[in-house]
């Protein structure tokens, strides 16, 4: 044996190295600190997030793969980050007033937002299965966590609760699947098993591939693996809420393309009905199932359930059209999801936070900005154009018609029909109804987040091409 | 200025009014004053305009013109902008009609006037780009785009069922439009472009063609509407504001016949003959079923609305009927129903402003008090039945020519509906403004004030003009349908060679 133990080339993992680096350091300030460092804490996540932004900015554009072939950067990941960097980032603006005012400010909350942001850049970048698991873990462990962060609130503790037993088993799932599809191939490695699967592959490797399909179906809140998603989404915190629905279905989205996309791409037949099956039925569900919901934050949960289904679209056609509409679903997706969440911030009077559907009650003669924001977002999510929503649909409801999915695109726009529905009850109860009484002025760092994704939302029109020439490179690195 | 030409000025001029009453500060007397005069100034400038674009159109060419192009979504799909002799006469009758609309609407809109203001002159951009876009992705956008404003318009200054009127309107046009954009998408990755002219010129697979058509007549057919997919229109008409009702039977529903025009005659051919007789068969239930019904209906708004559908009719049947009269006289038909039509809601809504009702037995002997309105009202009673000397006579009669000329039980069916909409127009008539003045709300009527002679003389007018000179109108559409026919002949051809081949 003289193998040569060679230090890794670390130049591509920066931008995790930058957060893992930083963590530490978050973790020993505030340790010294206390309580009192929290605000300066904040600052100083957001500080690591931007400069990890702007390592990934700086990765190269062609592929690289480091550590023995576990790390990989491309375009895809690079895009799929910077959108993960963006969704931390605002998250972690969008709690911090509240967090100070619900009393629950402390300082492990930006240092979890780094730790799972961490996971999400290592999951993105994965190129084998026990990296996808190792940065999964670390994802989801932190997410947990601050699940529960209001950690005096039964329905918060709850939450955390529910999502970790649910996560765990998930996450089982996932490491069986991961298990048996190392056993059929020999391998753990993504582009090792896409060279050796071809044409007929043993039942074995389908059961793999299902158990993973289901552990990550958890992950992105797909149905049948959606149930923690409403309860999960309405018992956290509303900054938490907001990261859920962002941060980690970046992530999520990002895996699954890279797993079969980029792994199993010989047998796209076989995963190909897999996603289909489970698009339809998130689109079906978070259609129909959203329409009865009174709290926002739980149809927000039924939203991003049927949201994920319209980005599945993408996935299934399995082309460079397919992984394009993914990523720029994801990244419209966020800008909505940014925006809506600011606005259900920004009802608060007092210490009172309101969350039911009604509480947006005439909000237009009250808030007239507020509201014409969270109309253009719902508008928005309904694909309604010139907005952007109406991009995001378009670009995975075109790939689904180039593959021949024309089935999977009918079922889909008839179900966005359905979703516009309770999108437009939204607009209703705030344009057509009485006011009730204002509510506090919003804070400034909600009010920033609103104001760029609103700007983004409504005059994504204007400029669409260079968001698609970025995403027609992400998607062209994969294939 | 960058490569921008007229017609993005015209999208881009309602716009710019919107913004400036956007900055309009507090709800006082004044602001609203402000609003709806930057709103008149913005919409007359934008009828100067497109009459500007209107002297720089030469009709006597079937080619597109004032065509300007921007890369836009990817190198296929761009913002191209352009108008031929079908959509030209749509620009000038939405921006012709639109200070008409906000005239009507200066004192009926009393709350929220800015936020109503900028609703109708964004829904302005959308109707114009709907009739200048030259990209099918454009032309979609601006198709549902439009679907926004008007949700607001019903839903906000709308009757007392204005929230069910407004969804149902809103997803009803929407289902229908999602498949048209799926159909889009399928000639994308088959043309590789969506590029209206590239597409025009395409040929597309006869058994691609049926469902392309199909998909696009699940969305011009409800926009349209076509029977049996009306039934949000008559909600939508007595639930919308006056000037709402106006624009919704004057411009948006044309954007169904303008799809057919633009999209499915020209592009699918084949399709288009083979789908004919179920046209035909809609067309001809249309014009009899909802002239029946628009009969016995006790909301005036109500009975005009279903007469419009029974007018889209004869529209449909004459587009299929695939001869240059029954196109021509289908195109007339259009342009003189956004006047008549246009026309009989702001009537409506003239007795509306004074008596809160539409309730036409609330009515009586209207004449008595009101003789310049009784006049203007019969004279678009006269229109919409079809009378010799109105706008309305030229575009039932061509269409009919047209029908017979392709199948006369079409004709003979949809002739006896012109019978029907005579009765339940003059009925209407009769008991709105003559009989007894003897109820007591009655008898403090006011005759038309200067403001609602401003907005009914000029329609008066051109109602006359165009029906003993209806040339200039027909002499626009004369070209691009010209080019249509010469496709058609093509496409006819290929059938004949295929059914002889098949013997």
């Amino acid at each position: 044996m003289n193998t040569v133990l060679t230090f890794p080339v670390l130049g591509p993992a920066l931008p995790e190295i930058i957060l893992a680096a930083g963590a530490l350091v978050l973790v020993l300030f505030g340790a010294f600190r206390g309580e009192r460092s929290t605000e300066a804490m904040n600052g100083i996540a957001l500080v690591l997030l931007a400069l990890a932004f702007v390592a990934v900015l700086m990765l190269p554009s062609e592929r690289v793969e480091t550590m023995s072939g576990s790390f990989v950067v491309d375009s895809f990941a690079k895009f799929m980050k910077a959108l993960t960097l963006i969704a931390s980032a605002s998250s972690v603006i969008l709690s911090m007033d509240y967090m100070r005012r619900e009393g629950i400010a402390r300082f492990e909350y930006p240092i979890l937002i780094v730790l799972s942001t961490i996971g999400m850049l290592m999951v993105i970048s994965a190129n084998d299965l026990i990296a996808l698991y190792l940065g999964l873990e670390l994802l989801s462990l932190s997410s947990y966590v601050i699940a529960a962060f209001d950690r005096d609130n039964v329905r918060s503790t709850e939450a955390g609760l529910k999502y970790f037993v649910l996560g765990a088993l998930s996450s089982g799932m996932l490491l069986y699947g991961a298990s048996l599809v190392y056993g059929f191939t020999g391998t753990i490695s993504f582009p090792t098993i896409a060279a050796s699967l071809h044409g007929s592959v043993s039942s074995g490797l389908i059961f793999g591939l299902v158990f993973l399909a289901a552990g990550i179906a958890f992950k992105i809140s797909a149905v049948p693996f959606h149930m923690w998603t409403p309860d999960v989404y309405e018992g956290s915190p509303t900054p938490v809420t907001a990261f859920f629905a962002a941060a980690p279905k970046m992530a999520g989205m990002a895996m699954a393309t890279r797993v079969f996309v980029y792994a199993f791409p010989g047998i796209l037949d076989q995963w190909q009905q897999i996603i289909v099956f489970i698009s339809i039925a998130s689109m079906a569900l978070g259609s129909f199932a959203a329409i009865g919901q009174r709290n926002i934050k739980r149809l927000m949960a039924y939203s991003s359930i049927g949201n994920v289904g319209y980005a599945l679209i993408g996935l299934a056609a399995g082309t460079p059209e397919g992984i394009q509409g993914v990523a720029i679903y994801m990244a419209i997706y966020l800008a909505m999801t940014l925006g809506t969440f600011a606005v259900i911030l920004g009802m608060r009077r007092g210490n009172v936070m309101f969350e039911k559907i009604d509480d947006l009650s005439g909000i237009a003669r009250t808030h007239p900005m507020l509201a014409f924001c969270l109309a253009m977002m719902m508008f928005s999510l309904a694909g309604i154009p010139p907005l952007a929503g109406f991009f995001a649909k378009f670009a995975v409801f075109n790939a689904a018609i180039k593959a021949n999915l024309v089935t999977l695109a009918v079922i889909g726009v008839v179900t966005s029909v359905v979703g516009a529905y309770y999108y437009l009850r939204i607009v209703k109860v705030m344009y057509f109804d009485e006011p009730g009484e204002r509510y506090d002025a919003m804070p400034a760092g909600v009010k920033l987040v609103l104001a760029l994704s609103s700007v983004f939302v409504v005059l994504y029109v204007l400029v669409p091409a260079p968001l698609n020439a970025a995403a027609a490179a992400a998607a062209r690195s994969l294939f | 200025m960058l490569g921008f030409g007229i017609l993005s000025g015209l999208l881009v001029l309602p716009l710019v009014g919107a913004a400036f009453i956007l900055t309009l500060r507090g709800d006082s007397e004044a602001a609203r004053t402000n609003a709806r005069w930057i709103a008149l100034v913005t919409t007359i400038v934008t009828f100067l305009l497109s009459l500007v674009a209107w002297s720089r159109f030469d009709a006597s060419s079937s080619a597109f013109q004032l065509v300007e192009s921007h890369a836009w979504l990817t190198d296929t799909i761009r913002f191209k902008l352009g108008v031929d002799g079908f959509s030209m006469p749509f620009i000038l009758l939405t921006t012709f009609l639109m200070p008409f609309c906000i005239v009507a609407s200066w004192r009926s809109i009393e709350h929220r006037v800015k936020e109503y203001f900028v609703a109708f002159l964004v829904l302005e951009m959308t109707m114009i780009g709907v009739f200048a876009a030259l990209d099918l992705v454009l032309f979609y956008l601006f198709f549902e785009a439009g679907l926004i404003p008007m949700f607001l318009i019903i839903g906000i200054w709308g009757g007392k069922r204005r929230i069910y009127a407004s969804f149902k309107f809103f997803l009803y046009t929407l289902l229908g439009s999602v498949l048209m954009l799926l159909a889009i998408m399928a000639m994308y990755w088959n043309a590789g472009t969506t590029d209206i002219p590239t597409l025009l010129k395409f040929k597309f697979a006869a058994n691609l063609q049926i469902w392309l058509w199909l998909a696009f007549f699940a969305s011009f057919a409800v926009k349209m509407p076509m029977w049996p997919v009306h039934t949000w229109l008559p909600d939508a008409h007595v639930e919308a504001p006056t000037a709402g009702s106006v624009i919704l039977a004057a411009i948006l529903l044309k954007m169904g016949g303008y799809g057919f025009i633009r999209v499915s005659l020209p592009m699918f051919p084949d399709a288009s003959i083979y789908f004919a007789p179920l046209v035909y068969s809609l067309s001809v239930v249309a014009i009899i079923y909802t002239s029946l019904v628009a009969m016995v209906q006790e909301d005036m708004k109500k009975l005009i609305a279903y007469s419009s559908v029974a007018h889209m009719g004869f529209v449909t049947m004459g587009l299929f009927s695939m001869n240059p009269q029954g196109i021509q006289g289908a195109m007339f038909q259009m342009v003189s129903h956004g006047l008549v039509s246009g026309a009989l809601f702001l009537c409506v809504g003239v007795v509306y402003d004074r008596l809160h009702t539409r309730e036409i037995s609330a009515y009586g002997g209207l004449v008595e008090r009101m003789p310049l309105y009784a006049v203007a009202f019969m004279i678009f009673t006269m229109a919409n039945v079809g009378l010799p000397g109105t706008s309305g006579f030229i575009g039932e009669f061509l269409t009919l020519i047209g029908a017979f000329r392709a199948n006369s039980w079409v004709a003979f069916f949809a002739a006896s509906g012109v019978i029907l909409s005579a009765a339940y127009a003059l009925w209407l008539y009769r008991r709105v403004v003559y009989g007894p003045l003897t109820k007591p709300s009655l008898q403090t009527m006011t005759d038309l004030n200067g403001r609602e002679l401003l907005t009914l003389v000029p329609l008066v007018l051109l109602v006359i003009y165009y029906g003993v000179q209806p040339g200039p109108i027909l002499d626009t559409f004369a070209a691009p349908t010209n080019a249509l026919m010469q496709g058609y002949q093509a496409a006819l051809e290929t059938v004949k060679t295929a059914a002889v081949a098949a013997h």
